[in-house]
């Protein structure tokens, strides 16, 4: 049977390949001597460490803790790898390994962690950031108050402003002391000096920028006046504000109405009469987001013929593509046709085009007006090929039989080609006839080979978000339902819909990521299940 | 040989991921490393020779002209200014998402339309203009103005108008009636073209909705909208069965199978004498005798277009907000800056003295124009619930899928649902 073996390669090689017999190890290993293959490994080894260490300053200097620690890990996992003499198996797998962990590993486990949690919009970063955001768009500017030319000063360290007011005068402060008239010396317009106080020049301003924009000098000793701020430290002008942040306590006060905000389970400022401040930050959740998912009654109708859509796209998607992958496939294996490898090569064409420009191409002829396909089939008629609901399926399902027919051509043929000429030939000697063979001999010795692949063409299709989107976008719309479904979503782009990420709906990544967990264990379930099924494919023969 | 191929393959495998996180961290790295560097400076008490740093994300039609004012401020201030080029589709979602994490931009472009999803999400910082305010548009101020602060520097205007092929139709039309009328007797392919598609086209449609009155929401007196459905009533119902009427069941005037693509090929082509359409797509229009007008009234009333304003951002987590504000403030709020961006965009520049400039272009002089009566494009974060519903049931109307007074109540209800959800 043409079954494929993962090579063990540390317990020795098969005895076909006498240059890696154990011998070469014990004293002289290929990873130890000064072959040119050594060099070329020291020198590849060197590549890869310059680059891992930029890698690494690179981090460190983003504070990027976490690519660090990883990027320091793999770094020490490669070179020991690769100079060792113990780890032959690893240097074959370790850059899958690597791939494995920083795209596949590291994405579903980071999925998995926000699914419980409320990011996105109103959620979207720490507490203390929520804090800033809401301190900075309540503090206000005076309405009607003048601008003040704004020299930065400082005494001693401390950091002041000196102003001019609107009536010429020239007054310096600090954050404890209000402003108050001080003699200086004006030139066109602004500050120059001011006795006692040094002018801070350009550079020491950018450097003490943090201190700067935050610093805020009261323009007189009663607080309700409000004070003196700058964002560009060269001009002036008077804010309030009426939130006010109690740290110790960790709730924010209106100082005009005296409400006191806590923070609540959902990651916002709560007053006890229920209302909240606009901006939230980022909390776990636990279930909830699963427990939205099921139980929004406006997506309940509209969920069901979507996973009903979902599982006969999948199915029919790959039970077309192949068999007609398998029929051509048998047809161009007759050796009696002339030209088969020219045949072979145009069918493959198909295969050879991005999936996602081909779905926007074929969008473009499926156009009711426009499209080639009505122009040049069907004399101008024009039949909506895209925006009926079950003449969009059936195109949905026809653009994916061009696309998808060529794999299943690829690998029936090569397993038509592998068959055993020899069964073939017993069947032939018992007299079996030509739909005999092909039922009871060829197709079972095909499926051992092939259904691994369906089942995974059927985890490919059941989430072929590319093709949807790009041909109807899950139109035509659901006429009935109160959310923006169609009849040709699929649940992954029911998922890319209702969580907001195209726009249409406020950002929800939890309750996003929770859904594609859900999605995931459909999946990896029927396709478990259906592997367990192959293996007794394989036991029969 | 057989030695160094998976050596070749880790090589190959590590310097991709390398590359991956490396990218990741460079745009983040100058913003981030600017504060240490000025920290320690200060601490040591002495003159620090460096500038700061200011990290900027443009789209590449602005970038050019964004090099030039950051120059500028580079010879003057001694600051090093970093653009990073990004798709314009990308940035808000990156914004938003990058903020948070201190590996944003200090400044970004963007559009006004953003404005009520980035403060609710904390991520932009106001900027106090000061009595430069009144060097700008009113509109353009009042686009970025929320809960009485101002969060962006605006630099453009865009919106639709009618343009009209001059060879075709020699008067501009005032009503929707006349415009099919002129369109009949150009004995042209298409009467008028507005693209629809089967999504919708809410933003191009909007002129002739607010022609019979009918507001997506309600206005406060200082212009900011009130998160309550204005479009629901008599008003618009009545837009509703005009969409029906001139549909593809009707007079076919309105069509879901133009979309922006045909649009633009049909009229490019001479097949119709108007197009509803903005700035955007006069370089597919080279070479041929236009005028832009306002939008015919097809309700009685006067066709007010969104208008769109684009300005620049600066993030909440900024660590060089001074030079940012100064930046934005002191450089890209001159004459030179804001034409230069206009040269680049070909949108009517926000800044009045660069408008006034540009104006010696009539086609630009007739956006601005229409945009004189322009509503700002609701910036409100409720805004984003209305889009899809709006679009697709307009679309079902044209079609005929759905009749007009259910399918109009049906979407206004869903709208509520979704803004209170």
């Amino acid at each position: 049977m043409p079954t494929v073996k993962s090579p063990h390669a540390d317990q020795g090689a098969p005895p076909r390949t006498p240059d890696l017999e154990p011998v070469g190890r014990a004293d002289h290993s290929h990873a130890r001597t000064m072959r040119p293959g050594f060099l070329a490994k020291l020198v590849l080894m060197a590549v890869v460490d310059a680059i891992g260490v930029y890698c690494l300053l690179a981090a460190w200097n983003a504070d990027a803790w976490g690519i660090f620690a990883a990027m320091l890990v793999l770094l020490v996992a490669a070179n020991w790898v690769y100079f060792t003499r113990r780890a032959l198996a690893l240097k074959y797998i370790l850059p899958g390994l690597a791939f494995l962990l920083v795209f596949q590993i590291f994405v579903v486990v980071y999925t998995g962690f926000v699914a419980f949690t409320n990011y996105g919009d109103g959620h979207n970063g720490t507490k203390q950031q929520a804090v800033d955001a809401l301190l900075v768009q309540d503090e206000k500017r005076v309405e009607g108050s003048p601008s003040y030319p704004l020299t930065v000063v400082s005494q001693d360290g401390t950091l002041g402003f000196a102003v001019i007011d609107p009536d010429g005068k020239t007054l310096v402060g600090t954050a404890e002391d209000p402003l108050t008239p001080d003699d200086a010396t004006v030139e066109s317009d602004r500050i120059t000096a001011v006795d006692g106080w040094t002018v801070l020049s350009r550079q020491d301003i950018l450097a003490q920028q943090k201190a700067i924009t935050a610093l805020r000098v009261p323009i007189s000793d009663e607080a309700a006046d409000g004070s003196i701020r700058t964002q560009d430290a060269r001009v002036g002008y008077v804010f309030k504000s009426t939130l006010t942040y109690d740290a110790a306590a960790g709730t924010m006060t209106d100082t005009e109405s005296g409400a006191v905000y806590a923070p609540n389970d959902h990651g916002e400022f709560e007053a006890p009469d229920g209302t909240t401040l606009p901006i939230g930050w980022r909390v776990t959740v636990g279930f909830e987001n699963f427990t939205t998912a099921f139980s929004d009654s406006r997506y309940a109708k509209p969920f069901f013929s979507i996973l009903v859509w979902t599982f006969a796209f999948a199915i029919l998607s790959v039970l077309t593509t192949f068999l007609l992958g398998l029929f051509l496939a048998m047809v161009f294996n007759d050796t009696r046709m002339r030209g088969r490898k020219v045949y072979r090569m145009l069918m493959i064409l198909p295969y050879a085009i991005p999936g996602f420009v081909a779905a926007l191409l074929w969008s473009g002829m499926f156009n009711r007006r426009f499209g080639l396909i009505n122009n040049l089939f069907f004399g101008g008629a024009e039949i909506p090929w895209l925006t009926d609901p079950w003449l969009a399926k059936f195109s949905v399902l026809f653009v994916n039989l061009w696309l998808g027919f060529p794999y299943m051509f690829l690998i029936c043929t090569g397993a038509l080609q592998s068959l055993p000429s020899d069964v073939l030939e017993a069947a032939k000697i018992d007299g079996a006839s030509k739909l005999r063979t092909w039922r009871s001999v060829i197709m079972p010795l095909l499926l051992v080979s092939t259904a691994p692949l369906l089942i995974s063409s059927f985890a490919f299709n059941f989430n072929n978000f590319t093709l949807i989107y790009m041909l109807t976008g899950g139109g035509p719309q659901f006429e009935d339902a109160s959310v923006p479904l169609g009849h040709t979503d699929i649940l992954i782009s029911m998922v890319y819909s209702i969580s907001g990420i195209d726009g249409s709906a406020p950002k929800n990544y939890g309750l996003a990521s929770a859904l594609s967990i859900v999605i995931f264990v459909i999946v990896g379930g029927i396709s478990a299940l259906a592997f367990r099924q192959t293996r007794k494919l394989e036991e029969i023969n | 040989m057989r030695r160094s191929i998976p050596v070749v393959a880790a090589a190959l495998g590590l310097a991709l991921t390398m590359s991956a996180c490396s990218s990741d961290s460079s745009s983040g790295s100058d913003a981030t490393t600017a504060p240490t560097t000025a920290d320690t400076a200060s601490a040591s008490a002495t003159t620090p020779t460096d500038g700061g740093t200011l990290t900027i994300w443009v789209d590449e039609t602005r970038k050019k002209a964004v090099q030039d004012a950051a120059s500028a401020f580079e010879k003057e201030t001694g600051a090093k200014v970093t653009l990073v080029q990004k798709n314009f589709e990308d940035i808000k979602a990156d914004f938003i998402a990058q903020v948070p994490t201190g590996k944003g931009p200090d400044i970004t472009v963007g559009a006004h339309d953003w404005l009520g999803e980035l403060t609710k999400n904390g991520v932009v910082a106001p900027i106090e203009l000061g009595d430069k305010t009144s060097e700008f548009e009113p509109v353009s101020i009042q686009a970025f103005t929320q809960d009485g602060q101002v969060y962006g520097l605006p630099y453009a205007i865009e919106n639709v108008a009618l343009i009209r092929n001059t060879k075709l139709a020699k008067e501009a039309p005032k009503t929707w009636a006349d415009a099919i009328k002129a369109g009949k007797a150009a004995k042209t392919k298409f009467p008028f073209l507005i693209q629809t598609s089967d999504q919708g086209d809410p933003y191009t449609y909007y002129p002739l909705q607010t022609s019979f009155g009918a507001p997506v929401f309600e206005q406060n007196a200082d212009g900011s909208y009130n998160p309550k459905l204005a479009m629901g009533g008599d008003e618009g119902i009545a837009f509703a069965k005009w969409l029906a009427k001139e549909g593809e069941k009707g007079t076919k005037n309105l069509d879901t199978a133009i979309t922006y693509d045909n649009a633009t090929a049909a009229f490019a082509k001479g097949e119709s004498p108007f197009i509803v359409g903005g700035p955007w797509m006069l370089d597919t229009f080279k070479g041929m005798d236009l005028s832009i007008d306002p939008v015919p009234s097809a309700g009685g009333k006067p066709a007010q277009p969104f208008v769109g304003v684009q300005g620049f951002y600066i993030s909440a987590q900024s660590q060089n907000a001074l030079l940012a504000n100064d930046f934005l403030t002191n450089y890209m709020s001159t004459d030179e800056a804001q034409t230069a961006l206009y040269e680049a965009g070909n949108r009517p520049p926000a800044l009045i003295s660069a408008a006034e400039k540009a104006s010696s272009d009539p086609i630009t002089a007739g956006f601005a124009a229409v945009g004189k009566d322009a509503v700002p494009m609701p910036s409100i974060p409720q805004m984003g619930s209305v889009w899809q519903f709006w679009g697709v049931t307009e679309a079902q109307i044209i079609s005929g899928k759905v009749d007009a007074t259910k399918g109009w109540n049906k979407m206004i209800d869903d709208i509520n649902k979704a803004i209170g959800s």
